[in-house]
């Protein structure tokens, strides 16, 4: 959370951490982050009442962004512990990177690069994100990966061990990746600015 | 295109000064942290590991400044180390900017605190280091207190130890080759990555690019943490050194004498040489 602070500051942005209905209503973009685990983060979310604001802000139409545990939140469950429920605003589960044999070192850590599968027409948002290319590499660190229902959702796509996963999402306005782009050097910086920057 | 390894530049900080010692003693006062830390930045590394060398002496832990200039202005992931001792130290470190800790001393002396912090803080917040000197058994016994103090325990199975209780990541430090430019110890780096399922990133020994080749093809680490070798090479192209606090030894600063052991490189140079040698590596780093 302070580096995403850091960096939307070096950028120029005026933002700031909240929890607050109406603040988080009246901002012009928001950012929603996490590490850690999805099923405290979503007990948190619930006795905060944040799903709602969540919702309503997405809804809105402005710009909204979820990092690493943020892009898995939007997800309707994951299988961390058994079942949690998520906030459903992208059709899917999120899923252990464990499962899958050949991926014998979790959590996966370090800069990996992405390969762009996001088709940019019918989609405004999209064209604030060219600055992810093919090839580029960000900053990851996570045990469980996204698995996103609907094709159309997968903006890119990594490779760990011979494993391929859905590394970001794109949906109308909502833009959320598995990678950190505040701990992803300029290549992360240029993310953040050009998608809150209309 | 795949997982790159990571290179690492490691500062090691007394007080307000970046310092180099060989065998962790004898520490050299080599400049201002913060213009290293920026240098490598832009030169392409990929994390940052700042090493605290007096704090567990001296019961300090006074980086915090440091890094939360750090942070204000790299966005690359940063580690920091040393003298840290309680959960608090953890939370006041990540609050200053920093994304993981190293522990070592601490986490010897109560192996609780790595899974009590690895349930707080995440796993992936949490780096175990573990010194390793060699015994003539050819088995590694683990030190802290920069290498003085002996703990009684073998290192690969403490690094196991460590990940079970929910380390995310392993740093073995080399004291037979830190600062010494005699090449990493391929057999020390092998023991442990063949045993643990966690992030491994190996220190000690660099003297040319081709040691950083040889480790990388050998062994298949997430990581290696390189300091004389970068810093020499920011020493001497950067000559006209100002700024550093007259603290500690700057001796070896003034007399613009080099370690003839050390062939000093650039981040640059030794991706490249990596890139050339088919070794996956985060390349062509555009700074603003």
């Amino acid at each position: 959370m302070f580096s995403i602070k850091n960096a939307m500051d070096m950028l120029g942005f005026e933002s700031g951490v909240t929890s607050d209905h109406k603040e988080i209503m009246s901002a012009d973009g928001a950012i929603l982050p996490g590490v850690g685990s999805f099923s405290e983060a979503m007990k948190h979310i619930n006795a905060m009442d944040l799903a709602v604001p969540i919702t309503e802000f997405i809804s809105s139409g402005k710009h909204f962004m979820g990092i690493c545990l943020g892009l898995q939140l939007l997800f309707s469950e994951s299988e961390e512990f058994g079942y949690t429920s998520g906030l459903g605003v992208i059709e899917g589960k999120v899923e252990s990177l464990e499962r899958h044999d050949g991926i014998r070192r979790v959590p996966h850590v370090g800069w990996n690069s992405v390969e762009k599968r996001g088709s940019i027409e019918n989609n405004a948002i999209a064209s604030s994100l060219e600055g992810i290319a093919s090839g580029e590499y960000f900053y990851f660190v996570h045990s469980y990966y996204v698995n996103p229902v609907k094709d159309c959702d997968v903006y890119t796509t990594t490779e760990y061990r011979g494993f391929e996963f859905c590394s970001s999402i794109l949906s109308d306005n909502v833009f959320a990746s598995q990678f950190h782009p505040e701990k992803s050097g300029e290549a992360g910086l240029k993310v953040l600015r050009d998608f809150f920057t209309k | 295109m795949s997982l790159a390894l990571r290179i690492i530049p490691r500062l090691d900080i007394k007080g307000p000064n970046l310092v180099k010692g060989v065998h962790m003693e004898g520490l050299r006062v080599l400049g201002k942290p913060e213009k290293f830390a920026k240098h490598y930045y832009e030169q392409g590394a990929d994390e940052l590991l700042y090493q605290d060398v007096v704090a567990s002496l001296y019961g300090r832990n006074s980086l915090h400044d440091i890094v939360s200039r750090t942070a204000k202005e790299i966005f690359i992931p940063l580690t920091v180390g040393g003298g840290i001792r309680t959960l608090e130290d953890i939370s006041n470190i990540l609050r200053a900017g920093a994304d993981k800790v190293s522990i070592n001393t601490a986490a010897i002396n109560d192996p609780e605190l790595v899974s009590s912090a690895s349930k707080m803080f995440g796993a992936s917040t949490i780096v175990v280091a573990i010194e390793a000197i060699r015994q003539l058994d050819g088995h590694y016994m683990a030190f802290t207190d920069n290498g003085r103090n002996t703990t009684g325990k073998e290192i690969v199975s403490w690094a196991k130890q460590a990940e079970e209780l929910g380390a995310g990541e392993i740093l073995i430090v080399s004291v037979d080759q830190e600062g010494t430019g005699k090449g990493f110890d391929l057999n020390l780096a092998k023991q442990v990555s063949d045993e643990v399922s966690v992030p491994v990133v190996i220190h000690g020994g660099a003297g040319h690019i081709n040691d950083v080749l040889e480790l990388a093809n050998q062994v298949p680490v997430s990581g290696i943490a390189i300091a004389s070798l970068f810093h020499h090479e920011y020493i001497a192209n950067n000559r006209h050194l100002e700024g550093y606090d007259d603290e500690g030894n700057i001796e070896f600063l003034k007399s613009n004498r080099v370690m003839s052991n050390i062939e000093a490189a650039t981040i640059r140079d030794l991706k490249a040489l990596l890139v050339k040698h088919n070794i996956s590596c985060r390349q062509n780093v555009k700074v603003a």
